[in-house]
């Protein structure tokens, strides 16, 4: 027949990044740029502290943006994260304030809520055939319900200091949130990018049809990728509880915003086929910094949510017109 | 003997029936070719018998082994390829990925398996130079190659876990008459090697040039079923537009 293949070259840095298995430059830049203009409008910005703080309140919604990564990847959207997150965060307290018992049940009934409701979202997406949106969207309103239902509408008060060091400890100075998201994020990346359950996510959002065809179990592969969407909630759940020191009914109203503003851009393609959790901590860290650096302004909080919704469709424009000439589909 | 044998297989979407009790059977080494018009049910018939698709009813034998109920992954195992029509690649990842979908080479870290990228490309590299197709790269992705370069994709991925049947679904459709020549030759070369081939084309001369039997389907049954050489053009597509409307015995 015809010449052979060329050797293997290795891929240019160029394909490296486009490949979405590396960080891509663009999110990179963004947030450089961002740093720098913060740190030019304010004296506090590049102190050690606000640093940390910036990581401290990019931690919560950086795990739940973890787990969007995964689901985005497949081409699908987990809505009720934040619905989850709150429940979770309630079901702990209940728990561990209310009942009394060991600070270790308080956690396991966290990260056990977060991957029930995960579950029941992912029986609904395959077994019933209901679009996510649709599903997700519902159970944001009955995961917010429940946990305004379970706590009578009131914060629960009271952890055990073993969950609140979770969130309010330091060990070298670091705050726990921090490293629980750096750990989350490494272990996601590794099963994301190294694993067959992270590139049949992929694949999955790439080509259902192919991946169905080639002998991925699509359906099984997806109620776990929500339960997995799931699980991260309710850690951010336990998160937030602890470093509030109470169960909040009200906790992660509108993160499902912020995660997926993060994971987006992050370079996951929103579209699903690729997935980069590296990528997602940097956009989750964009999100920190721009709230940081608005708080620091004395920006009114309400103007964050415009910034939020604004920066979202901004990422999303962009990446359409990059991947007009990026994609043969 | 019998390499694959369909027995009374019925399938039904909904008020629709795509197959009204199909039966037929493809030996050991042979080639035969599936024609029928746009609906006449070929592509449901050949993703039921790729585990994408359960049967309502009948019967579907692969080496002496029902297969129905199996999941597409394992009815790859026992031996069943095919070469979707749209290509079934996923093309945002590289080409070795796509060769190796399902099927991904791991290497195990504390009893955690990773997937082995390197092993993969090198592997993939030397299935592509031993089919002769001229993919660029196998770390390049997949979505940025041509039409042909893709179909050499699909064409490696079916051909690289030794099949002992491939289903080709309309694989010259989309190809330039060079290279419509290299998939006729490859089906040549399947049968020499004893790889059972099903062929589904709407261009009966590549049909008449390569295969050993004709099934002719339509409206979900088969209705003729034929050695190449006992029967014509004419005569095929006689079946194919229903001048002769008897169902074959």
């Amino acid at each position: 027949m015809t010449s052979a293949s060329t050797g293997a070259a290795p891929p240019s840095w160029r394909a490296r990044f486009a490949s979405g298995a590396a960080v891509r430059l663009e999110s990179l830049i963004v947030l450089a740029v961002l740093c720098i203009v913060m740190a030019m409008l304010s004296n506090a910005f590049l102190s050690v502290s606000n640093i940390l703080n910036i990581l401290l309140s990019t931690s919560v919604f950086g795990t739940l943006a973890i787990g969007m990564t995964f689901v985005i990847s497949s081409a699908g959207i987990d809505l009720s994260v934040g619905s989850i997150l709150a429940l979770s965060g309630v079901v702990g307290a209940i728990l561990t304030s209310n009942l009394e018992l060991p600070w270790w049940i308080g956690v396991l009934g966290c990260l056990a809520t977060g991957s029930l409701t995960g579950a029941l979202n992912g029986f609904f997406v395959t077994k019933a055939a209901i679009p996510p949106f649709i599903v997700t969207l519902g159970m944001l309103g009955i995961a917010r319900g429940f946990a305004l239902v379970l706590s009578n509408g009131v914060s629960i008060y009271g952890l055990p200091p073993e969950i609140v060091w979770l969130g309010q400890g330091r060990p070298f100075g670091v705050p726990t949130p921090v490293i629980v998201l750096l750990l989350a994020a490494l272990v996601a990346h590794v099963l994301l990018a190294h694993t067959r359950f992270g590139v049949y996510a992929q694949v999955i959002g790439d080509n259902e049809g192919a991946a169905r065809a080639m002998g991925v179990r699509v359906e099984r592969m997806k109620v776990l990728l929500y339960t997995l969407s799931g699980l991260l909630s309710g850690l951010a759940g336990l998160l937030f509880a602890a470093r509030v020191n109470s169960g909040e009914p009200t906790a992660g109203l509108s993160y499902e915003l912020t995660a997926i503003t993060a994971t987006i851009l992050g370079g996951t393609n929103l579209f699903g086929g690729r997935g980069s959790v590296l990528g997602t901590l940097i956009g989750a860290l964009i999100m920190g910094v721009l709230q940081n650096g608005l708080n620091l302004m004395a920006v009114r909080p309400f103007y964050q949510q415009i910034a939020i919704g604004a920066v979202l469709i901004l990422a999303v424009w962009l990446d359409r017109i990059n991947s007009k000439e990026g994609w043969r589909r | 003997m019998s390499l694959l044998e369909l027995k009374g297989v019925r399938k039904s979407f909904g008020a629709i029936e795509a197959l009204r009790g199909v039966t037929f059977s493809v030996d050991a080494g042979s080639a035969v070719a599936l024609v029928g018009d746009n609906g006449a049910g070929k592509s449901t018939l050949m993703k039921t018998i790729t585990g994408v698709h359960r049967p309502d009813t009948g019967e579907i034998r692969f080496d002496g082994v029902s297969i129905v109920g199996k999941d597409p992954g394992r009815i790859r195992e026992a031996g069943i390829e095919m070469i979707y029509q749209d290509l079934a690649l996923a093309r945002m990842r590289d080409v070795a990925s796509n060769i190796f979908l399902g099927r991904e080479l791991t290497r195990s870290v504390l009893g955690v398996r990773f997937i082995d990228t390197n092993r993969m490309r090198n592997e993939a590299e030397a299935m592509v130079a031993r089919l002769g197709a001229r993919i660029p790269s196998v770390s390049q992705m997949t979505g940025q190659l041509s039409g042909g370069q893709q179909q050499s994709v699909a064409i490696a991925r079916a051909l690289t876990f030794n099949p002992k049947l491939v289903i080709m679904d309309e694989p010259t459709a989309a190809l330039a008459v060079r290279e419509v020549e290299h998939v006729l030759d490859l089906i040549r070369a399947l049968k020499k090697d004893g790889i059972s081939v099903i062929l589904i084309s709407h261009r009966l001369t590549d049909v008449f040039s390569v295969s050993d039997r004709i099934v002719v389907l339509r409206q979900g049954q088969v209705i003729a079923d034929d050695a190449t050489r006992d029967t014509s053009m004419n005569a095929v597509v006689a079946h194919i537009v229903g001048a002769h409307s008897e169902p074959a015995s």
